[in-house]
């Protein structure tokens, strides 16, 4: 589980977030949702420590994050997988190597074992026999999925999760937003995605943060959010004509 | 690079030389750097046969009876192990090397692949810049005995086939008088530069913000910075040890 507590980030006199706090529970997919620019990313980067709040703690199963040494960061970190808005995906590194690369890092198993690892992992995201090709090779949908599977490969206690569908079509957004709940499920991860995509809020938003202007508005599940009388988030859910459309269906 | 920078590319150093995470890593990408550096650069050394123009300026320069021409090899011999092959080696490198990480850095930064290191416990800064550094260091020094070599015989073609010194005349200028302290000094010089080429632009690449234009940006400040470290550094180490 990850708690966060009253957290309060700005750059320079831009007030990012204000206040924020949520409880993330471990085996239930966690959404951040929230329009362009209401500190959803931030909030996710100073959960993982790329950015430092000004006030607020971070609580990774009760182990304060935010007042940790660099060291004792490290040790945490260990335990997180994270897949990024664009994937990140080591560009010199095949999809084997990309996904070998933390087991080389931080484990001392073989290298036959290594190569088990990430044949399963590779397995886990539908792309076997994709090991020996580089990322420029990939589409955008098979560079998420490797870039989960790198994520998982040391079997992350808590996943993170930035913009999964961003650049995606709606049929490969499916995918990637059943393979993250699977995932969450099977190995009782604590997962954080942030999102703005109300695909995966009403199709895997077990529990949702709600910010606006960088407040948190609203938490719940994707069962609440579509009967809720807050202005702002209804203003957010049903933006689409889509969603205008299905209101009342839900 | 005003105090700011300069505090900064300091922390950045203090990372850079933390406990590595497995050594054995490390030595794999020191090894590629190497490569990239040292063997990589080679061609670009061979080229630079300053000591031909060299020994020829001299030449045009001594035009005296009294002088003897022996003095042609070795001027061209003291000024190329001095000055010439650590230093204009040390910048036509910034400009292939220098530009080369700034870049390579500096889109792993705007592309998050930087931030994919820190969030799997990596040091980014250690695992990025530590081997380049470590190679820029090793492979300078003797990229540079390789351009002094170059150099000096250019200098020895140059003159002969032109005239302007006799094979023998140029031979004995170079054996005449030579002080092995001078090479020390070269090799002082290479390392220092060795260190700037590797670790400005590094530093440059590291803190990007933005997108292409801004690596672009980042690249060509690496270069300059690099470039005006270099000659400055000269002075020092000339100062500090002739």
């Amino acid at each position: 589980m990850i708690e966060i507590k009253d957290i309060n980030k700005s750059f320079g006199e831009n007030h990012v977030l204000k206040g924020i706090s949520g409880k993330f529970e471990a085996g239930v997919t966690n959404l951040i949702i929230g329009g362009s620019g209401s500190g959803k990313t931030t909030l996710l980067k100073c959960m993982i420590g790329l950015h430092q709040p000004e006030e607020g703690s971070v609580q990774y199963d009760g182990r304060e994050f935010t007042t940790m040494n660099f060291e004792e960061r490290i040790e945490i970190r260990k335990e997180i997988g994270m897949l990024f808005q664009g994937s990140a995906l080591f560009d010199s590194m095949t999809v084997e190597e990309n996904i070998m690369f933390p087991l080389n890092m931080f484990t001392e198993q073989s290298t036959k074992e290594k190569l088990e690892r990430v044949n399963f992992c590779l397995e886990r995201v539908n792309l076997e026999g994709k090991n020996k090709l580089f990322p420029a090779e990939l589409s955008g949908g098979m560079k998420k999925r490797v870039g989960i599977a790198r994520a998982i490969a040391m079997n992350p206690k808590y996943l993170f999760v930035d913009e999964p569908n961003s650049g995606l079509d709606p049929k490969t957004s499916i995918v990637i937003d059943e393979l993250i709940k699977e995932l969450t499920e099977e190995y009782n991860t604590t997962t954080i995605v942030v999102t703005h995509d109300m695909n995966s809020v009403m199709g895997i938003g077990d529990y949702i943060l709600f910010l606006h202007e960088g407040k948190k508005f609203w938490e719940g599940s994707n069962k609440e959010i579509a009967h809720t009388d807050i202005q702002e988030l209804n203003d957010f859910v049903f933006a689409s004509r889509f969603m205008k459309a299905a209101k009342g269906k839900f | 690079m005003n105090f700011t920078n300069f505090g900064k590319y300091l922390l950045l150093l203090k990372a850079v030389f933390r406990r590595p995470e497995k050594f054995r890593i490390y030595l794999k990408a020191i090894f590629k750097q190497m490569d990239f550096i040292g063997v990589g650069s080679l061609g670009l050394i061979a080229i630079t046969f300053i000591g031909a123009v060299m020994t020829l300026q001299i030449a045009f320069q001594l035009v005296s009876d009294l002088i003897p021409k022996t003095i042609i090899g070795s001027v061209n011999r003291d000024s190329t192990i001095l000055e010439l092959s650590p230093t204009i080696s040390a910048i036509v490198l910034a400009g292939k090397i220098g530009s080369a990480i700034s870049s390579e850095i500096g889109t792993m930064r705007v592309s998050e692949q930087i931030d994919a290191l820190e969030i799997m416990g990596i040091n980014s800064p250690g695992y990025l810049i530590m081997p380049k550094i470590i190679a820029g260091i090793t492979m300078v020094p003797l990229l540079v005995i390789v351009s002094m070599f170059l150099s000096i015989s250019g200098g020895y073609l140059g003159g002969t086939l032109s005239g302007a010194v006799t094979p023998s005349e140029y031979i004995q200028g170079i054996t005449t008088d030579f002080n092995p302290y001078t090479i020390t000094v070269s090799l002082v010089k290479a390392f220092v530069f060795g260190f700037i080429i590797t670790s400005v632009p590094a530093y440059e690449g590291f803190y990007v913000k933005g997108g292409a234009l801004e690596v672009a940006q980042a690249s060509t400040r690496a270069v300059v910075v690099s470039c005006i470290s270099i000659l400055a550094c000269d002075y020092i180490v000339t100062q500090l040890l002739l």
